[in-house]
């Protein structure tokens, strides 16, 4: 393991894994189970940013939730500053807790519509009962004008901003603890190109400026590429590939990572490149595929996929992937 | 701001500069209420009702069990809405049923949507086997007939008011209580509720600070409608006679005077059309500051 | 040079001129949509782009006459789809042209179909409504039009709820049902918004497929220019209920007059090849979408523009540079640009 002071870990995400029960059908039908997240780990070090990229339902969302312990965890380890979050008292965990904030990806839903807001930044200091009136205020409009929001503007209702407004009331709230670590569970999704932007840019900011350690959830890789310094591509609820920004993008492995890279639109694109399409859909996570997830939507599917699970490993420096074949070979011939 | 304005030259007037006042909260609300002109004049209403609940006795002192008149006189005979089967005047009867009416109706009410709001909330917030739990005693409330297992109660205990308040809430907060549980089964699915959990706030304050006030609504309504019934329900408890005696209300002089209705109209319509003005007053009230508490309906 | 209503061309299967919607709000009447022009080529795709609250999708529905009323309306315009003028025609003619020569695809897959239906009655009951066949016949082109939106197995899917089929399934379901009588136009309104990457570009490439071989002609409504690049032909920016610029997609691309849309494909985050710009600033427009109900005069962008004069405090006329492509900015004029 290195000691690195640089590359010091903050997040350390082990074997994590959360099952939701469904509803029996009948009382003596066996309880289905959904392996929502399955076996995920991974580190995101200090002041760096770490992107989970994947299509619905593949648990990045579940698994954001997961480490900000909104979703019962059934397995696995969390690991803040090298301290288990499970072997903590409650009342240091609470600390802890408010140390790992989230922003939401619906700015819509995500603001409670009968609190204005002022309210609404300043909750989290009355939930701690963190200093008084006045320091609370004080607060509140250090906030408003670190998110590029102006000081009137805290007596406003929520349906009285725009999308990108309403998102940067969410990341002032977020930020009134002073945490270390935000979960962005799809930040800049529901917004507007322009408005995308200018979050993006906020966020990037606030990351400089006040050292924070992100876990950047979306589905856009364009985004991703973006923010992200390192990215974990998820299928199914497990990680498929990982690796740093440039190598994933530049040589990715797994062949959903590059049917994911070439499904891309861009406005640039010509109309006539070819690009991988993948068959039909996700499968339903209740019964998923044996062996390799993704098998069922592979071309390079062949009878070990089916008999067996590939497991998450390092082919190159720093570069994880979870395939039979050393697929890298295979792109070269195509 | 001034300065970046003059910088880059826009000549445009920017509209996202304009200085929004704070506003206090409950001025602000009280201005859009009294805007309401319905929902004022219902509260006006429900003033002079209470005043004559009040002081209806000390006003009208006349005793309201006295026989003053030829039984069932016409109005204006006499008496201002006539009498009863039993010479009673209807007008001092409907002053002094005035109090106790009210006082039933309001303490019911309140007790009733306590105990439904309670049950639903902490049901569908928590979910899982405190809702199975909840839910099923809700069930065994709702399949019994409130208005015979409220005369069980009553005859059981005895005719005292309170006993009647009580019995009458513990019938009939069977709806309240899922209506409360359906809306915060689906307002704790909103991100709002998530981020309240994720800065780390406690189940109680989030149940009652920021799912209930978004909850409330519907709620509101059931309230208005409940006033209404339960005054439906004392008087039909009085019909058969198990209330206390010595109390009079309008739904026991409605009781009592329904075999008289068609030689007799004004015996029942007067205490009928007092019931009818204090449900309609309290639902134009509840309609009014529900309007006047959605921050969405706020003048911009 | 300024361009008077578009002249009717015989070429366009759909014309659409000086298209105007208002909206009823508290007694105040705003406009959603301002003196709209456009043509629709036969098996040409036009891409209609603009933020939310643009009046794009406004454009759509008034193209079916299915703008909500109250508290909207149709206040002006005209629209001729087969040199027929859908304004005058009869609450039963429109109901006749629409799904027949023009239908619609809307972006919620999820909420566009019954939940109570299985797919094949909801096939059935639309194919009927427009032909004159029995329900066995009907189930048979049912099964037809789900193999052409290639779906598998369809004579299996089509005893099946929507609740049972995922996302992009969904979407094909609505596709063949706009498709029931090969109709010309083809109003997709955020087709793949709602939609995985993977399965958005599978839709893209069917409605190719069936524009090939149909001839049909598309509106593809989005916020994605991405998907514009996918798919148009020719592109129409939107802002504020104004179309604000028009060109070819190339024209666009490579050539943005319009400030607005200049900073809408500079905002845009796109893939690349290397690793430049990481996390470097994106260049933003500023501000947010005005409030249709607090207008200011002049051109609707002015508030956010970067190159905004007091010229621009006069509403700008849309500059019409011929071939289609115009511009509603003062700076044309100037000989700027």
């Amino acid at each position: 393991m290195e000691k690195n002071v640089q590359n010091k870990i903050l997040l350390k995400v082990e074997n994590l894994k959360v099952q939701f029960k469904l509803k029996r059908t009948s009382w003596f039908s066996e309880q289905s189970v959904v392996h929502a997240v399955d076996g995920v780990s991974f580190n995101i070090n200090k002041g760096k940013t770490l992107g989970l990229v994947g299509e619905s339902g593949c648990g990045k969302t579940t698994t954001g939730r997961a480490i900000l312990g909104l979703v019962n965890v059934n397995e696995g380890k969390l690991l803040f500053e090298n301290r288990d979050l499970a072997s903590l008292s409650l009342g240091e965990m609470l600390r802890l807790r408010q140390r790992m904030q989230i922003i939401f990806q619906d700015p819509y839903s995500s603001l409670n519509p009968r609190q204005t807001a002022g309210d609404i930044v300043l909750d989290p200091l009355v939930v701690h009962n963190i200093g008084n009136q006045k320091e609370r205020q004080e607060r509140t409009d250090e906030l408003f004008a670190l998110v590029g929001l102006r000081k009137n503007q805290q007596y406003l209702y929520p349906h009285q901003f725009s999308g990108g407004q309403r998102q940067r009331i969410c990341i002032a709230r977020a930020l009134a603890l002073n945490p270390d670590f935000i979960v962005c569970d799809e930040p800049v999704s529901a917004l507007d190109v322009a408005i995308q932007a200018q979050i993006l840019n906020l966020l990037c900011e606030l990351q400089d400026e006040l050292d924070l350690t992100f876990l950047f959830i979306s589905h856009d890789l364009a985004v991703i590429q973006h923010v992200c310094d390192e990215i974990a591509v998820m299928y199914l609820g497990t990680i498929v590939e990982k690796a740093d920004r440039v190598a994933l993008f530049n040589n990715p492995q797994h062949p959903y990572t590059r049917a994911l890279l070439s499904a891309v639109l861009t406005g640039s694109s010509d109309k006539k490149t070819s690009r991988i399409r993948l068959e039909g859909d996700i499968p339903n996570p209740i019964n998923k595929p044996s062996g390799c997830r993704f098998r069922t939507r592979c071309s390079f599917s062949k009878e070990i996929c089916v008999e067996q699970e590939p497991v998450l490993e390092e082919k190159y420096p720093g570069h994880w992937e979870a395939c039979h074949f050393r697929t890298s070979k295979t792109q070269a011939s195509i | 701001m001034t300065d970046i304005k003059s910088k880059d030259q826009n000549p445009f007037f920017s509209l996202e500069e304009i200085d929004s006042e704070r506003e206090v909260k409950w001025r602000e609300t009280l201005r859009l209420f009294c805007a309401n002109r319905p929902a004022l004049f219902g509260f006006l209403f429900i003033i002079v009702f209470i005043f004559v609940g009040i002081f209806g006795s000390i006003l009208v002192p006349a005793d309201p069990f006295e026989m003053v008149a030829v039984p069932l006189t016409s109005p204006g005979v006499g008496t201002l809405f006539g009498s009863d089967y039993l010479g009673r005047d209807v007008f001092v009867g409907i002053v002094h049923g005035t109090k106790a009416t009210m006082i039933i109706a309001t303490t019911a009410t309140l007790v009733t949507v306590f105990i439904g709001i309670t049950v639903g909330a902490l049901a569908g917030y928590y979910g899982g086997i405190i809702d199975n739990i909840l839910m099923r005693i809700t069930e065994f409330f709702q399949v019994l007939p409130p208005l015979v297992f409220a005369m069980v109660i009553v005859a059981v205990f005895s005719s005292d008011i309170l006993v009647v308040i009580l019995a009458i809430a513990v019938t009939t907060w069977t709806t309240e209580a899922r209506l409360t549980r359906a809306e915060f089964l689906k307002i704790k699915e909103q991100d709002y509720v998530t981020a309240s959990r994720a800065i780390g706030d406690r189940d109680r304050r989030i149940i009652a600070r920021i799912i209930l006030p978004n909850a409330m609504p519907p709620i509101i309504i059931a309230i208005t409608l409940r006033v209404g019934i339960t005054i439906i329900y004392e008087a039909a408890l009085s019909f058969l006679g198990l209330t206390d005696p010595d109390i009079i209300t309008w739904g026991k002089m409605i009781g009592q005077s329904r075999d008289y209705f068609f030689d007799a109209w004004w015996t029942v319509t007067f205490p009928g059309v007092a019931i009818l003005l204090i449900v309609l007053c309290i639902a134009l009230i509840g309609d009014g500051l529900n309007d006047a508490l959605n921050p969405k309906l706020r003048g911009r | 040079m300024i361009s008077e209503a578009t002249e009717f061309d015989p070429n366009n299967i759909l014309t659409v001129k000086d298209l105007s919607v208002d909206f009823d709000v508290k007694g105040q009447s705003i406009n959603i949509l301002s003196k709209v022009n456009f043509g629709l080529k036969r098996g040409e795709t036009v891409g209609i782009i603009g933020e939310s609250g643009c009046g794009k999708s406004m454009t759509a529905l008034a193209l079916l006459r299915m703008v909500p009323s109250p508290p909207g309306k149709i206040s002006n315009g005209e629209i001729f789809l087969n040199k027929k003028d859908i304004m005058s025609l009869s609450k039963r003619e429109i109901n006749r042209v629409r799904g027949r020569e023009i239908s619609m695809i809307f972006q919620e897959p999820m909420t566009a179909l019954n939940p109570v239906y299985s797919i094949g009655n909801q096939l059935v009951e639309t194919i009927q409504q427009h032909k004159p066949i029995d329900r066995a016949s009907a189930m048979e082109e049912a099964i037809e039009l789900l193999r052409s939106v290639q779906i598998p197995a369809p004579e299996k899917r089509i005893s099946e709820y929507p609740y049972q089929l995922s996302g992009g399934m969904r979407q094909r379901i609505m596709i063949a049902m706009a498709l029931v009588c090969n109709p010309q136009v083809l109003i997709a309104d955020e087709p793949t918004t709602a939609l995985d990457v993977t399965v958005q570009a599978q839709i893209f490439d069917l409605l190719k497929k069936i524009q090939n071989k149909n001839k049909t002609s598309i509106i593809l409504i989005t916020h994605d220019f991405g998907a514009v690049s996918e798919m148009a032909d020719r592109v129409i920016v939107m802002y504020a209920g104004f179309k604000i610029e028009e060109g070819t997609l190339e024209e666009i691309r490579n050539s943005p007059i319009h400030p607005y849309t200049k900073g809408l494909l500079g905002s845009m985050l796109e893939l690349k090849t290397d690793s430049a710009g990481f996390r470097e600033r994106l260049p933003e427009i500023r501000g947010s979408v005005p409030d249709l109900l607090n207008r200011q005069a002049g051109c609707p962008f002015g508030p956010r523009c970067e190159s905004a004069t007091t010229r621009c405090l006069q509403m700008p006329p849309t500059f019409d540079l011929g071939d289609n492509r115009s511009v509603m900015c003062w700076l044309v004029e100037n000989g700027e640009n």
